[in-house]
């Protein structure tokens, strides 16, 4: 198995071993060994979950900071629509844009425009003969691996789309270099302004094969000061933002959905509905769907854990931003809407990797399972993570496969004292 | 190997909402033993349509499934009022299902014909009155 780069890491000093973590981790991730917690990487999907129930914010992601971008020439910010959610009482997208390149920035490249040329394209993709049903939307990096983890037999299902960041860092680049005919293309960096640290992960390793485009990853939380004291609410300002209502509609759960003006559609936000509506699609126990767009954190993006904002207040305030845009400002023209370009699609999907296998050998696997049942016979059942492990049954497995010691059951240890 | 593992599930009958539970627990299972997709999608879909079955119709009942080397059994064991015609309630489309079981999706008359579709070996046994016994087989 290649080693997977990931975007959450533990700050062992804050950390106390509380289990806080260990028991919202939705692919049971984490163990508290000596004292702190433990990711174990192959399992873990970058959906930052740890981070966002941290009491004692041990708990990081790992993206680029700002100065990062300093070795380019010529810098251009991707900032993603959840960022326009972050501010109160904005009434113009323009504010937040002049306010990037007042922090530095040589251009801005909206993800919301990438987002409407991505949905142009899937409404045609969808259209494509032999596109199975429900397609499933490839936008949330999260899912995606989740998917590659958990439900291979869903794989056929994904849209081979790129997501609109990807796409959008390609568009940057291609536009700088027409307007700026004296910049060569290692001039150009392109930094995506990110709600989450699945992006970064994304950006990190790529995906199946494919190479992002993106060089650097900033967390919104990390340039917010600095650029909100940036942004100057005056009425000359320079229009630059090129985004309708579907481009900003993609922050939220739903938003990407409603864009393929197909009513037979399901949006599901949250990981562990994320979880409940891929078991249902495998068990066949769906109606009729085209189209499924599903977003690892509550509301979508504006929900993700590198927001300032609390995801309900900013999918309320994008509602009142998008109020007067018009419907989209980015169109397919002529030839352009015919066929879908090489550069908005992915060919491969990341291999089926058996996390969840207990040994290679079937029979040995039996053997052990037996084992586990067994074990859980004895072991109270109240899944109280002091031995380290989300649950009784995960202790169990980790029992028999030799990573943790009966006797780490303070409960059972208790008993045998009395 | 001559070993065989046996997973019993009880499926409540008094709460339609979490039939469906035992086939996802059957589910992570199998991928613990590291069998292939297809396989553990074929076994968890006749497993649902089985359990949602024994909802809807008998109240409840016991799970089973029986892992060996070669292939995986699924019993499905319930006291409801048993099957009059198998034929018919064989046939696509064909169903018993209350209303109100319709109006949530369920009830198309599908569940049977697809535990057949998707296991190698489907066998049913019932009498009125007294129960269903449905047994089938994946081949691994």
């Amino acid at each position: 198995m290649q080693t997977y780069e990931h975007s959450v890491l533990l700050d062992t000093s804050k950390c106390t071993g509380c289990t806080t973590c260990l028991r919202h981790c939705p692919t049971e991730a984490i163990r508290i060994k000596d004292g702190h917690a433990v990711i174990n990487s192959d399992r873990c999907i970058d959906c930052g979950e740890c981070i966002r129930v941290c009491p004692h914010k041990a708990k990081k992601a790992v993206c680029s900071k700002l100065e990062s971008m300093n070795r380019f020439k010529w810098k251009i910010a991707l900032p993603a629509p959840t960022l326009y959610g972050q501010f109160d009482n904005l009434d113009d997208i323009d504010y937040v844009l002049g306010g990037l390149l007042a922090i530095g920035f040589d251009d801005v490249y909206e993800v919301s425009k990438a987002a409407e040329l991505v949905s142009a394209y899937t409404r045609l993709y969808l259209k494509t003969d032999g596109v199975k049903k429900p397609a499933i939307s490839s936008a949330c990096p999260v899912v995606m691996r989740l998917i590659a983890l958990r439900y291979p037999s869903l794989n056929d299902n994904i849209i081979h789309m790129l997501p609109p960041m990807e796409v959008a860092a390609r568009l940057a680049r291609e536009r700088a270099l027409k307007k700026h005919p004296e910049l060569k293309a290692e001039d150009i960096g392109v930094c995506f302004i990110s709600p989450c640290p699945a992006k970064a992960s994304y950006v990190k390793n790529g995906f199946a094969g494919y190479k992002s485009h993106v060089d650097e990853v900033v967390s919104i939380s990390d340039i917010y000061f600095l650029l909100i004291n940036a942004m100057k609410k005056d009425d000359n300002v320079e229009t630059l933002s090129e985004s309708g209502m579907i481009g900003i509609g993609w922050a939220r759960s739903g938003g990407e959905a409603t864009a393929i003006f197909n009513e037979n559609y399901l949006a599901a936000d949250g990981i562990e509905n994320v979880n409940r509506v891929l078991d249902q699609i495998e068990n066949g126990n769906i109606p009729q769907l085209e189209f499924v767009e599903l977003n690892a954190c509550t509301g979508g993006c504006v929900g993700g854990v590198l927001t300032m904002q609390n995801p309900f207040i900013a999918k309320a305030r994008l509602q009142t931003l998008r109020r007067y845009l018009p419907v989209s400002q980015n169109f397919l023209n002529g030839e352009e809407s015919k066929y879908i370009p090489d550069y908005y699609i992915f060919n491969e999907l990341p291999e089926y990797q058996p996390i969840s296998r207990l040994s290679s050998s079937m029979a040995e696997s039996m053997r052990m399972m037996a084992d586990i049942q067994k074990l859980r016979e004895i072991l109270p059942g109240i899944d109280c993570g002091s031995c380290g492990a989300p649950t009784c049954r995960a202790f169990a497995e980790d029992v028999v496969k030799g990573n943790a010691n009966i006797d780490d059951c303070l409960i059972k240890l208790h008993k045998k004292d009395d | 190997m001559s070993e065989e593992l046996i997973f019993h599930f009880q499926v409540d009958g008094d709460d339609f909402t979490s039939a469906g539970q035992a086939s996802i627990q059957i589910k992570k299972n199998l991928r613990r033993l590291g069998l292939d997709p297809e396989t553990i999608r074929r076994v968890s879909i006749a497993m649902y349509e089985g359990e949602i079955n024994m909802v809807i119709h008998a109240g409840g009942g016991e799970a089973d499934v029986k892992v060996c080397e070669s292939y995986i059994e699924i019993i499905l064991k319930d006291n409801g009022p048993g099957i009059k015609n198998i034929e018919q309630a064989m046939q696509e489309g064909f169903s018993t299902a209350p209303d109100q079981i319709r109006s949530l999706g369920f009830g198309a008359g599908m569940g049977l014909p697809n535990m057949k579709r998707y296991t190698d070996d489907m066998k049913i046994e019932s009498e009125l009155g007294k129960g269903t016994i449905v047994t089938m087989r994946v081949n691994i």
